[in-house]
């Protein structure tokens, strides 16, 4: 096709059917947005790696037995540490990369198109439950081969680890998109997400078995998704004998599931209050 | 809601008012840019250009009046009058990790008609860099991207908030041939400069901005009454003119005060300098010394304009 002998007739009006479709704007959006994060090095060492790391640095140091039960902590870890990698992905990698992208401009370039605004949610959307995936792979994979961890022993156990993870995954993304509004520019992003990312895996019973925590702790854990999802992994991969030192005394999945879709909704409303499509200072 | 006017001018904007607060930034500005014209606005730095263009092109929300762009009120921004606008907005974009040809693609992808990538590319001259990383272009590469991806939906209406600033003087050329181009194609282009040149080489019309007031509005010719303002005809009087007096001048015609001896630069205003400088000919049977008629350049007639608005008392405070 040529252009420079065309000749635009004035005024041409567009048909309605003619705008491309949500589909293809996602589809161009989710190339990118992968591209983009496989090819940045800082998303792939803090986001992706990072949680890696974690797993094989206290994967090996921890030993022994959970008091009061016969299941090893390192086991008890392995669960939490695929919540924390959830996070990682979701809520960390996802508000730092919508900061940037508001404070380059990519953000309000986009919202100069014709492109549907949901596109741009969708790519995201993409991107996370890609990495996300990914990364729950790569931190069972090694927690199974090297760290002894069972693989999920009943068909419901699959079910379970299939629901928590991508209820999590959703939640998290919608959290961390809800949370890029409280971030003032792409610099001060890793300062205003990391310390809610370790602050929550601490007192969430990653690194040190839930119910020995202080209980002013389990009970402020409790109104955060990262608990819930490091209690949904554990009835994944732990014994039911586990329960036992749960402080609800069972795994409580209906709750689980009540939790994290409250934050889900909660980071939905939150993001459509305050999703900026222009730069912070355009009023 | 699409008004007759609105049908003939793309952008149509009356009794524009912008406040922050207590601060006025647009006062009462009232503009008609016509279809298939290059218009150009001018102004000093805070004057309100860029605030302008910004309602223009629905970022910013306006306090009061009338705006019409595409017949469309730009604060309800529907999709299918994106697609009918381009803009280039006055920051430079950044796409970390992305090829430019990636960048050009991904809007493209945004547009129902939109122009070759590769093509466009040729056109704001990164043909050969469709392969390279954005990271690795120069500052003035990274401004002729996003001319690319302003213009890549084939607009029929395109916005360029400041697009040569920080060119060099051969890609500013460029940049122009790239409006001439799209304005060749029926395109209606408002385009904001510091560039004098630019505006007068590039604008069938100019807008002047101060004090969130358009001062003045004309093709660049006619700018502040350019078009009838008096030539001063100079020459300077060598030995050999000063024994001979002054001819009488024509009609209309002034003599600059100061000394006129010999030696001295003699000024003469005048409606018709070449009836003058005829006369001056003729009466010195020679070659007149330093001769130079001189009209307003754009640059001064603009000056003056921003000067006259300086000395006003501030009305709206």
């Amino acid at each position: 096709m040529s252009v420079t002998d065309s000749v635009r007739a004035p005024g041409q009006e567009l048909g309605e059917g003619l705008l491309p479709g949500l589909w293809r704007a996602s589809a161009a959006r989710s190339s990118v947005e992968l591209k983009s994060f496989f090819r940045n090095r800082q998303s792939l060492v803090f986001t992706l790696f990072f949680p890696v790391i974690l797993l094989v640095v206290f994967g090996t140091i921890f030993t022994g037995k959970v008091e009061g039960t016969q299941t090893d902590f390192r086991q008890v870890f392995m669960a939490g540490i695929v919540a924390a990698g959830v996070m990682s992905t979701a809520f960390s990698g996802l508000a730092i990369n919508i900061a940037i992208e508001r404070d380059t401009g990519l953000i309000s370039r986009l919202a100069m198109t014709p492109m549907p605004k949901s596109a741009y949610f969708i790519g995201k959307l993409v991107k996370v439950v890609v990495t996300t995936v990914l990364e729950t792979v790569l931190l069972l994979g090694i927690a199974v081969t090297a760290f002894g961890l069972p693989w999920p022993s009943t068909a419901h156990r699959w079910f379970t680890l299939g629901w928590v993870l991508t209820l999590g995954t959703v939640t998290c993304a919608l959290a961390g998109s809800a949370y890029s509004a409280a971030i003032p520019n792409s610099r001060s992003a890793a300062a205003i997400v990391t310390p809610v990312f370790m602050v929550l895996q601490f007192i969430s019973g990653v690194f040190y078995p839930f119910h020995q925590l202080p209980e002013w702790m389990q009970n402020t854990a409790a109104l955060f998704p990262v608990k819930w999802m490091a209690q949904g992994f554990r009835s994944v991969f732990l014994p039911d004998a586990f329960t036992v030192v749960e402080p609800a005394g069972g795994w409580e999945l209906g709750r689980i599931a009540l939790v994290l879709g409250l934050w889900a909704v909660g980071g939905l409303l939150l993001t459509a209050l305050t999703f900026g499509w222009r730069s912070a200072r355009v009023r | 809601m699409v008004s007759a006017a609105a049908e003939n001018d793309p952008v149509a904007v009356t009794g524009l008012n912008k406040r922050y607060g207590e601060h006025l930034v647009l006062t009462d500005l009232s503009l008609r840019v016509h279809r298939g014209e290059v218009f150009a606005l001018l102004g000093p730095n805070g004057a309100g250009k860029t605030t302008t263009v910004e309602i223009l092109t629905g970022v910013r929300r306006r306090s009061g009046g009338d705006v019409e762009v595409l017949g469309q009120d730009p604060a309800r921004d529907p999709r299918e009058w994106r697609a009918r606008i381009g803009v280039v907005s006055q920051s430079t974009g950044a796409y970390p990790d992305l090829t430019v040809g990636e960048v050009v693609r991904q809007f493209a992808a945004m547009y129902p008609r939109p122009l070759p990538s590769t093509q466009v590319l040729d056109m704001v001259g990164l043909g050969t860099y469709e392969k390279k990383k954005t990271t690795e272009l120069s500052g003035g590469q990274q401004r002729r991207l996003d001319v690319a991806v302003g213009v890549i939906g084939d607009p029929e209406l395109i916005f360029l908030d400041e697009p040569t600033t920080g060119l060099d003087p051969v890609a500013r050329r460029e940049a122009w041939d790239l409006v001439r181009f799209f304005s060749a194609r029926g395109c209606t282009t408002v385009l904001t400069t510091h560039y004098l040149d630019e505006a007068e080489t590039l604008a069938a019309r100019v807008g002047v901005i101060a004090g969130g007031r358009l001062v003045a509005c004309a093709p660049p010719g006619e700018l502040g009454g350019r078009a009838t303002t008096s030539a001063a005809v100079s020459f300077r009087r060598s030995e050999a003119l000063a024994s001979r007096e002054l001819p009488e001048l024509p009609r209309g015609a002034v003599l600059e005060p100061g000394p006129t001896g010999a030696g001295d630069l003699v000024t003469v205003l005048t409606s018709e300098p070449t009836g003058l400088v005829s006369l001056l000919a003729s009466w010195a049977e020679a070659e007149l010394p330093e001769l130079i008629v001189h009209r307003p350049t754009l640059e001064e007639i603009y000056l003056d304009l921003i000067d006259q608005h300086r000395q006003q008392p501030e009305e709206n405070k």
